[in-house]
């Protein structure tokens, strides 16, 4: 092959860590990729960086351990300053035709992106399985609570509670109390029997895991009190008010509460595929990430031609893993079109990757999402909050017209039909889906994607979506 | 191969359409047995994800037998299908932007006279007083207050739920992959693991039905296309009629939650099976909507979709019996607009599968209206 790199307009999705390393790769190699992405400034979810113009912390308050790669993963993109296009604030809301459609937020105009060839590094959410009394202000996602402090540099409450299970539980939780925050509880639904069975597989990261231990241990120094095995019950509040005033929840035979202004809650992180699915690419269900995800090679390669997967947004690997993830593709990316790449760094890298997946098996089996969430959502929860579906009218609907997949689950009852179109409410439907129908998870499909990825207003389509 | 399940049955069904299950709920309302086989879902094509009008009112005169029959199918609703779908009659508001275009609504009216359509001519000043709401392109219009709207995602499962209550033999998740016709007996075979045989067969495979006549030797001039559909958040309540406008273009319609349903052009087919929005198509749509409803300027859009369905050149459908095989009847190629009067085709291939006449006029409907065109002028453009 002997393509020009001139001819190459590469495009990235995102500036997280996977879309920064893609970025730096490609430009090593004298290309000049487009890199979008939604937020205002690069670093992606875990080295998210405040606004310009708030008091900046440093990188030790804001990322704690982390900081030393946040320093560099910000320094490597901006030194990429000049040599890449970069579209920050800018939403994808569609693919079609080798051009994105893209959304430039803060003046609401919609332009074209043509691509030759695209990185898709999307990253990821929460995961919500929801509990009753989610919906009160003041129940925030772990993610959630963790942008506010980094991002705005301010906490969900003054006195919260943080429940579900993932290594961003006790993470959060380590940031806001370190932030000063009362912490009133930690409520993992993983057991100590979970995460003393994934050692093992854990250990194959010493230092990540060595700091889930630290994490640990510190709360437990500091006398904030940590609860395993347990099954939220309830966010309890004042519905007059409209706050939160307590958690309760199922400890062993026990019904316990805790009063607190604030929750965080969350079970891991689910990856954002919506633009991939868009792009046609194909899906496989991935036992490992309990999820549907785009399929990929070891080096990236989605089943479309010219497209490529890195990071969170194929599966939750986390930050490392991403850094690697694209850093891989876009090596990729440059040999599909003739570029000489280094191929034993290609390889190293693949290794690395390789070996991370033993311990995200380490980790689903630290903190496994609770399968029998869906047996316990009692009928009134709801579970869809655009469209307010409860458990109870999922349930129904599944049993009166026999829904037994996803699509057909969103038709009949509205679960995901609104403005967030299932990306919150997806995990639980199915969940609840395939505990109705006594199915596995996989059979139950998955949404699928549709323009807008996000919703998008109604007067800039026009506005330059036409003839550009 | 061993494990086939073989099936006998008066009247074998291919599709699960709203025309498809309304064939089989009325089958089993004559008490005919009836198997009807459906690829994916029932409902989960057209039938469900159209934009939901039911409108009589601007219908060719030829189909307007069929829109009234299905007008009283769709007044009985609950009864039929225990429940409602959301349907309402909540009127539907034809637009005139220009005096011509008033002066043929003003020709349909008297054309359809024959019809009990009720349609009203609504003069500009009244359109001000009345609808403040409505953009300023609008010069006029006609309502017709019976006409309506119905949310398709329940409706047309619905009726496949009810023909199975009612007794159906429905195989949801079985292809239809051969065909076949020994003189007697139909035999239809769902890859490994159904066989079905009857003396009857119909053909209500929608977009995809050519495939099935063509097995038969006859190639209708159909053609897929996937109209375009978008739908913004919910917006507080402003609009009870369900909008169209002379000469095409857009049609909308606001839902009970408040999300205003938009429909209009084309979006792009992926492959024989899927449709999605295209942008210039979103663009358009959007941007006629806000002229027609200056309210919807700050909405946005949180959903589009597309769907596949079959047109014949002449945009009418084909219902009727086969020219070329006894006890073979086709009802498909409903050109946009099959939502409305599908019950009632349904309704009539039943007539047709049982009786092989109907009372409700079809005439112009046959297949054979095809035979006498040069091949030429049916190549798709
Ligand atoms: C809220 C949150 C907090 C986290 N905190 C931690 C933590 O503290 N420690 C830790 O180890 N891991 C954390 N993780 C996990 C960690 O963030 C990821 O493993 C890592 O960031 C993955 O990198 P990535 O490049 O794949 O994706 P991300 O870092 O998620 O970056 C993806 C980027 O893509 C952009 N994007 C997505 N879709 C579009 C679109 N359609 N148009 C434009 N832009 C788009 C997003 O704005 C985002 O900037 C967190 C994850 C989340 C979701
Ligand atoms: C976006 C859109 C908007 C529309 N808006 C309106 C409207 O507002 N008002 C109105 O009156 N009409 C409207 N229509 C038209 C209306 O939806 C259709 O005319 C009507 O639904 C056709 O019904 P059907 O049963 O013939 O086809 P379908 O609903 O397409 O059903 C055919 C079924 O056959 C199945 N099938 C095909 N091949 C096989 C096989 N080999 N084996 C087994 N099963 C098979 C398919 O899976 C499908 O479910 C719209 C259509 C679309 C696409």
């Amino acid at each position: 092959m002997t393509t020009t790199t001139g001819e190459l307009r590469p495009a990235i999705v995102g500036a997280g860590p996977a879309g920064v390393r893609a970025a730096q790769t490609l430009v090593a190699h004298g290309l000049r990729p487009v890199v979008i992405d939604e937020a205002p400034r690069a670093g992606g979810q875990i080295y998210r960086r405040p606004p310009a113009g708030l008091a900046q912390r440093t990188a030790r308050t804001l990322y704690g351990f982390e900081s030393k790669r946040a320093d560099a993963l910000h320094q490597a993109f901006d030194a990429l300053r000049g040599r890449i296009d970069h579209r920050p604030d800018s939403l994808v809301w569609n693919a079609q035709d080798h051009q994105l459609d893209v959304l430039h937020n803060p003046t609401r105009g919609t332009s074209r992106v043509p691509y030759s060839h695209l990185i898709v590094a999307t990253g990821a959410t929460d995961r919500v399985l929801p509990v009753p009394g989610w919906t009160l202000p003041g129940v925030y996602t772990l993610g959630g609570a963790q942008v506010a402090l980094k991002f705005q540099g301010c906490a969900i409450g003054r006195r919260v509670v943080f429940m579900g299970t993932g290594p961003l539980l006790y993470l959060v939780a380590y940031q806001y109390a370190k932030a000063g925050v009362q912490v009133a509880a930690v409520l993992d639904t993983a057991r100590l029997a979970d995460q003393l069975a994934a050692t093992p597989a854990m250990l194959s990261q010493p230092a990540v895991f060595a700091k889930g231990v630290y994490y640990v241990g510190w709360l437990r120094a500091h006398g904030i009190a940590l609860h395993g095995g347990v099954r939220p019950l309830r966010v309890l509040g004042d519905e007059a008010q409209g706050c939160v005033t307590g958690v309760a929840w199922q400890d062993g035979n026990e019904e316990r509460t805790l009063a607190c202004d604030a929750v965080g809650f969350g079970y891991a992180l689910r990856s954002e595929t919506q633009l991939a699915d868009l792009l046609g690419c194909r899906f496989d269900y991935a036992p490992l990430h309990r999820a549907h995800l785009p399929v990929r090679d070891a080096a990236g390669r989605a089943s479309v031609e010219g497209v490529y997967l890195a990071g969170d947004g194929a599966g939750i690997m986390g930050a490392d893993a991403a850094e690697w993830a694209g850093e891989r593709a876009a090596l990729a990316l440059l040999s599909d079109n003739g570029v000489a790449v280094d191929t034993a760094r290609a390889a190293e890298l693949e290794r690395r990757l390789d070996r991370i997946t033993g311990f995200r098996h380490g980790l689903e089996r630290a903190f496994p999402v609770p399968d029998d969430w869906a047996a316990h959502a009692p009928d009134e929860l709801v579970v869809c909050r655009c469209e307010n579906v409860t458990a109870g009218s999922l349930r129904r609907t599944i049993a009166d017209a026999g829904a037994s997949e996803m699509n057909r689950l969103k038709a009949l009852s509205r679960v995901g039909m609104g403005r967030c179109q299932g990306r919150m409410c997806g995990v639980a439907a199915a969940e609840i889906l395939a505990h109705a129908t006594q199915q596995p998870l996989q059979q139950v499909g998955r949404l699928r994607g549709q323009a807008p990825i996000k919703p998008i207003p109604i007067r800039l389509v026009p506005a330059e979506g036409a003839g550009a | 191969m061993s494990g086939i399940r073989k099936l006998q049955t008066e009247v074998a069904i291919v599709g699960g359409g709203i025309v498809g299950s309304s064939a089989a709920l009325a089958l089993r309302r004559m008490g005919v047995d009836v198997v009807l086989l459906e690829r994916d879902f029932c409902g989960s094509r057209s039938s469900g994800v159209n934009f939901g009008g039911v409108r009589r009112q601007g219908r060719p005169l030829s189909q307007l037998p069929l829109a009234q029959r299905a007008h009283r199918i769709w007044g009985r609703l609950p009864e039929l299908l225990g429940t409602d779908g959301e349907y309402v009659r909540s009127g539907h508001f034809k637009i005139a932007r220009s005096e011509a275009d008033m002066a043929s609504l003003e020709r349909y009216r008297a054309l359809s006279s024959d019809f009990d359509l009720g349609l009203e001519l609504i003069s500009a000043a009244r359109l001000r007083a009345e609808c403040p709401w409505l953009g300023t392109r609008a010069v006029g219009g006609s309502l017709c207050i019976e006409d309506g709207q119905a949310n398709p995602r329940l409706v047309s499962p619905a009726f496949a739920l009810a023909a199975r209550r009612a007794g159906a033999q429905v195989f949801e998740r079985h292809q239809v992959d051969e065909v076949a016709h020994d003189g007697a007996l139909f035999t239809v075979r769902s890859g490994n693991e159904l066989e079905v045989r009857a003396p009857v067969l119909l053909n209500c495979a929608g977009a995809w039905a050519g495939a099935i006549a063509s097995q038969f030797g006859e190639t209708p001039p159909m053609r897929s296309r996937s109209p375009l559909m978008a739908v913004t958040e919910p917006l507080p309540r402003f609009m009870a009629w369900s909008l169209g406008v002379e000469g095409g273009g857009i049609y909308c319609r606001q839902v009970e939650r408040g999300n205003l349903v938009l429909g209009g052009g084309t979006g792009i087919t992926l492959d024989a099976d899927r449709a999605r929005a295209e942008r210039d198509g979103i663009a358009t749509l959007a941007m006629q909507a806000v002229e027609l409803l200056p309210a919807l300027r700050h909405a946005h859009i949180i959903r589009t979709w597309g769907g596949t369905e079959g047109y014949l050149p002449d945009r009418e459908p084909v219902l009727g019996p086969s020219r070329t095989t006894p006890g073979l009847f086709h009802g498909f190629g409903f050109a946009g607009a099959g939502f409305q009067i599908g019950p009632a085709a349904g309704e009539v291939l039943a007539e047709l599968a049982r009786d092989g006449r109907s009372d409700t006029p079809i005439d112009a409907f046959a297949i054979e209206r095809f035979d006498e065109q040069p091949v030429s002028s049916l190549v798709p453009t």
